[in-house]
């Protein structure tokens, strides 16, 4: 762990990945049930229930409840710390009985490719005639985007990776706008939020398209439509993402000694 | 009581594992995941099989990869730390497998409606996603009673389910604590079920503790004893995850010579569990023993 403190008034260097991760853990409110994914959000739900919400629950798809951070630095969900004085093991299903029924507060999901209305796609590039990459696949991230109350993307801003629309949904978001869940079926949620190496993007309450909220230290706008593949909306005002703080900082770090997934 | 069903690793999938068949296996996601039980598969060269798993995690992969498979039916195939898993990629690309997407969800519930004998399940999932175009046990339906839209979830009965466990006795009555992901739908569902046991032990301990039994004994085929069976995935008051051999994965399958390389010295090599260890080496073994032990209180059957 780094120990070192005060900077003299320096602003102490964080990674892209340490921001994400602190960006990802403000969007959790005390009290939320957490559904909580791989990698980012693992570290974010740690933050968060360090930092601003005690009493956050995190539900895990392998079957896990929890309502403290693991006791040791994990690396994947199903690592036995995340297990160690748990507040309910069990199946899969009953986990995502909780999701299903609408108890899921907030989830988190990476994304290969998303596009301007928030849906993701984790299986094909390149459309289904004509595979280029096959991908993992969803997992539970369709489940995820299907059923939670809200969902918030995490994933690098790349203009090769935020395409008009994707090749393939995986994960739903707003199909092709406003009214396309509801026909759909689903019975609730979307996206929310899109935290990216260069922003933050939520989504028009009227149209759910995809808008520029925030951008983070050191991008500017014009760096996010240039990676961007669509003339994105641009909020009135555009803020500027807060930094890590120290005491996020530290707590993270704490979580993530070698920087595994938030090194630069 | 029932005859033993104690045999070896290898005779246990030569019996209940059939060429053409579908396995279903790694449904606790991350942990129990039934390496050994799939490395003999491979070692035994096992043809066109369906997988079923939601995430099996490398598994599914190095099966693939070895050759044995034709079908997936499965919510994800790769590595959980790293990503893609590469033999996978290559099949799909290339079309040498089928793949029937699934969400975890959806596979959960494939399985439940085998396993309470009815033709499907209904579910909220999914619905507005692409799964529909490249999972045909996936329809849209009306609810008989509200009109909602739902997703109809077609029955997976597997032939055979592959279940690693902390402990079984010789009937195939198994213990297992932890999170066990959809494990008790997939023996349930299957029409035959391979245990391995990190340790075999003796009726009266599986039966002390009867909440703790995974799946009733007499639908068990077979029970195998497989110390470390779910190496390098962790098995709670067993061992912890072995990241590197993970991380070192991906690099070792990225080609097909680089994993032909693997599969030599991880699976085809190995003449035994103990053979396996030593290739893993006692310093590597013992770092991923438990460090902090942490027993439950013990509960009362009495009467």
């Amino acid at each position: 762990m780094d120990t070192k403190g005060g900077h003299g008034g320096e602003p102490r260097p964080y990674t892209a990945a340490e921001l994400m991760v602190a960006v990802a853990a403000r969007e959790i409110n005390d009290g939320d049930v957490v559904f909580v994914g791989m990698r980012l959000p693992l570290l974010g739900f740690q933050l968060a229930k360090q930092a601003h919400a005690p009493n956050a629950v995190g539900v895990f798809e392998l079957g896990i409840v929890r309502d403290a951070p693991a006791p040791e630095p994990i690396f994947t969900m199903g690592d036995l710390p995340n297990l160690h004085r748990a507040t309910w093991l069990a199946d899969t299903g009953d986990v995502m009985g909780l999701l299903q029924q609408g108890l899921v507060d907030v989830s988190f999901i990476g994304g290969a490719q998303v596009d301007r209305f928030g849906n993701l796609n984790t299986s094909y590039i390149g459309g289904l005639d004509q595979i280029e990459t096959r991908l993992p696949g969803s997992g539970g991230a369709c489940d995820l985007a299907s059923l939670a109350r809200r969902h918030i993307i995490i994933m690098a801003h790349e203009k090769r990776r935020f395409v008009p629309k994707v090749d393939y949904i995986t994960s739903p978001g707003y199909g092709d706008g406003a009214g396309w869940r509801e026909r759909a079926g689903l019975p609730r949620g979307g996206p929310s939020t899109v935290i990216t190496t260069l922003a933050i993007l939520r989504f028009d309450p009227e149209t759910r398209e995809m808008i520029l909220s925030s951008v983070h230290p050191g991008a500017t706008v014009e760096d996010v439509m240039a990676h961007t593949g669509w003339p994105l909306k641009v909020a009135a005002s555009v803020a500027e993402t807060s930094a890590p703080t120290e005491d996020e900082l530290l707590i993270l770090r704490r979580f993530d000694p070698q920087g595994f997934w938030t090194g630069a | 009581m029932s005859d033993s069903k104690l045999m070896t690793l290898a005779e246990a999938v030569s019996r209940f594992v059939p060429d053409g068949g579908a396995v279903v296996a790694g449904t606790a996601l991350e942990s129990f995941i039934p390496f050994a039980a799939g490395h003999e598969i491979i070692r035994q060269r096992k043809r066109d099989l369906t997988l079923v798993g939601p995430i099996s995690d490398i598994l599914f992969d190095q099966l693939i990869g070895a050759g044995c498979v034709r079908k997936v039916r499965a919510a994800w195939v790769g590595n959980v730390i790293t990503g893609s898993g590469y033999n996978f990629r290559r099949a799909v690309e290339s079309g040498a497998i089928e793949v029937e997407d699934h969400s975890n969800l959806t596979l959960a519930l494939a399985l439940r409606a085998a396993a309470m004998g009815v033709p499907f399940m209904p579910a909220r999932t999914a619905l507005g996603s692409d799964l529909f175009k490249t999972n045909a046990s996936l329809k849209t339906m009306t609810c008989p009673f509200t009109g909602d839209t739902l997703t109809a979830v077609a029955a997976i009965a597997p032939d055979v389910a592959i279940v690693h466990v902390q402990r079984a006795d010789e009937h195939g009555n198994a213990h297992a604590w932890g999170n066990l992901g959809v494990t008790r739908e997939a023996c349930l569902a299957s029409r035959r079920i391979i245990i391995t046991a990190e340790e075999i032990v003796s009726h009266e301990v599986t039966t002390s503790d009867p909440n703790r039994v995974v799946t009733p004994g007499f639908r068990v085929s077979a029970v195998a004893h497989a110390p470390w069976g779910a190496h390098p995935s962790p098995v709670p008051g067993h061992y912890n995850r072995d990241h590197q051999m993970f991380l070192d994965y991906q690099e070792e399958s990225q080609t097909p010579e680089a994993f032909a390389r693997w599969q030599a010295r991880w699976v085809d090599g190995v003449r035994s569990s103990e053979d396996y260890l030593a290739r893993l080496g006692e310093e590597r073994v013992a770092g991923l023993r438990l460090k902090h032990h942490a027993p439950a209180e013990t509960v009362d059957y009495g009467y």
